[in-house]
């Protein structure tokens, strides 16, 4: 039977805590990163450099290009938190394209309605993953932007007393950048919790070969969505960093 | 009308009609992009990087309709 469920199925507890299977499949591409991470650096060192690390040292320049043309000359403070999002979240949107993940079930005792869950899921495709992205995202602007301007010059962006209007426009600031942490949150899981979707939908449907275009299209989006959210972020950092003038 | 059926009307009503405001909302911004860029073809990178910040803004808001869509036919 179809198997779609918006929140993430708990597969077993540790001392009471759910380990979710989007905990599982996160923990594993955590893993998988720092491995990449650990030889990429070894490879630096070396006279004979490796295939793959020039594969990554690729990735790399194209994200720092993409990332300078918004920062200018600041770039090199904020490119580990920005590269980090990004690749945490392409390899997140690609590992619940992996053959496997989201159809191998397994028989927990947490599951109360069906009797078989998905061992892995996209940990992306969750929620609470997109939510806490959305709220460091969020959080940091905030700090990058006491930070720079100090704290009274950045709040007179949010409670400005000069005129009714700029009082209002204040309000609308801060309703604003709550609704930056929805939109975050609801635009990385929406896409890939749907693509997920789809692809289950269409191999109801027809179950031969019409799943495939999709899981290319599942796969350019999710290069797509992470260069949207670090560039999103990117883009917000520098607008808190400016100074609010009318 | 049972349940199931408002279920399912309500599913196709929430994505199809979300999804008009962002389709053309998209279909501007990529058409003023390409006329930006025939204007100014040096400026492409720019262009290009702009432009796609565009398409994911309006590309969110016909996501949270899907969202909408897919949280009534499944729960």
């Amino acid at each position: 039977m179809l198997h779609i469920s918006i929140k993430a199925e708990p597969i077993f507890r540790v001392y009471g805590f759910p380990v979710t299977n989007t905990i599982l499949l996160s923990a594993a591409v955590f893993v998988f990163f720092v491995a990449l991470a650990l030889f990429y650096s070894f490879q630096i060192r070396r006279e004979e450099k490796n295939r793959l690390f020039y594969l990554i040292h690729f990735g790399l320049n194209f994200i720092y290009g993409l990332f300078r043309s918004v920062f200018e000359d600041k770039i090199n403070y904020f490119f580990p938190l920005l590269g980090t999002f990004f690749f945490f979240i392409l390899l997140n949107n690609w590992s619940g394209l992996i053959p496997g993940v989201g159809t191998l079930l397994v028989k927990t005792s947490e599951s109360r309605h069906e009797t078989l869950v998905p061992l892995l899921r996209g940990g992306t495709a969750d929620l609470n993953t997109t939510l806490a992205l959305a709220l460091i995202t969020v959080v940091f602007s905030q700090y990058i932007g006491i930070k720079t301007l100090g704290f009274f010059a950045y709040i007179k962006r949010f409670v400005n007393f000069k005129s009714p209007m700029a009082f209002f426009t204040g309000i609308i600031e801060t309703v604003s950048e709550f609704s930056k942490i929805v939109s975050f949150s609801f635009r990385l899981f929406g896409n890939i919790f749907a693509g997920e979707v789809i692809i289950a939908i269409m191999a109801f449907l027809i179950p031969v070969l019409i799943s495939f275009p999709f899981l290319l299209f599942e796969i350019f989006i999710g290069f797509i969505q992470a260069i949207v959210f670090s560039m999103l972020s990117a883009v917000f950092y520098n607008l808190a960093m400016q100074k609010a003038d009318h | 009308m049972s349940p199931e059926a408002a279920k399912q009307l309500a599913t196709a009503l929430a994505i199809g009609l979300g999804v008009i405001g962002p389709g053309i909302g998209i279909g501007i911004v990529a058409g003023k992009a390409v006329e930006a860029l025939g204007r100014n073809p040096d400026a492409e990178g720019s262009i290009r990087a702009t432009m796609i910040l565009g398409i994911a803004f309006t590309e969110g808001l016909a996501i949270f309709a899907l969202v909408i869509a897919l949280l009534i036919r499944f729960t």
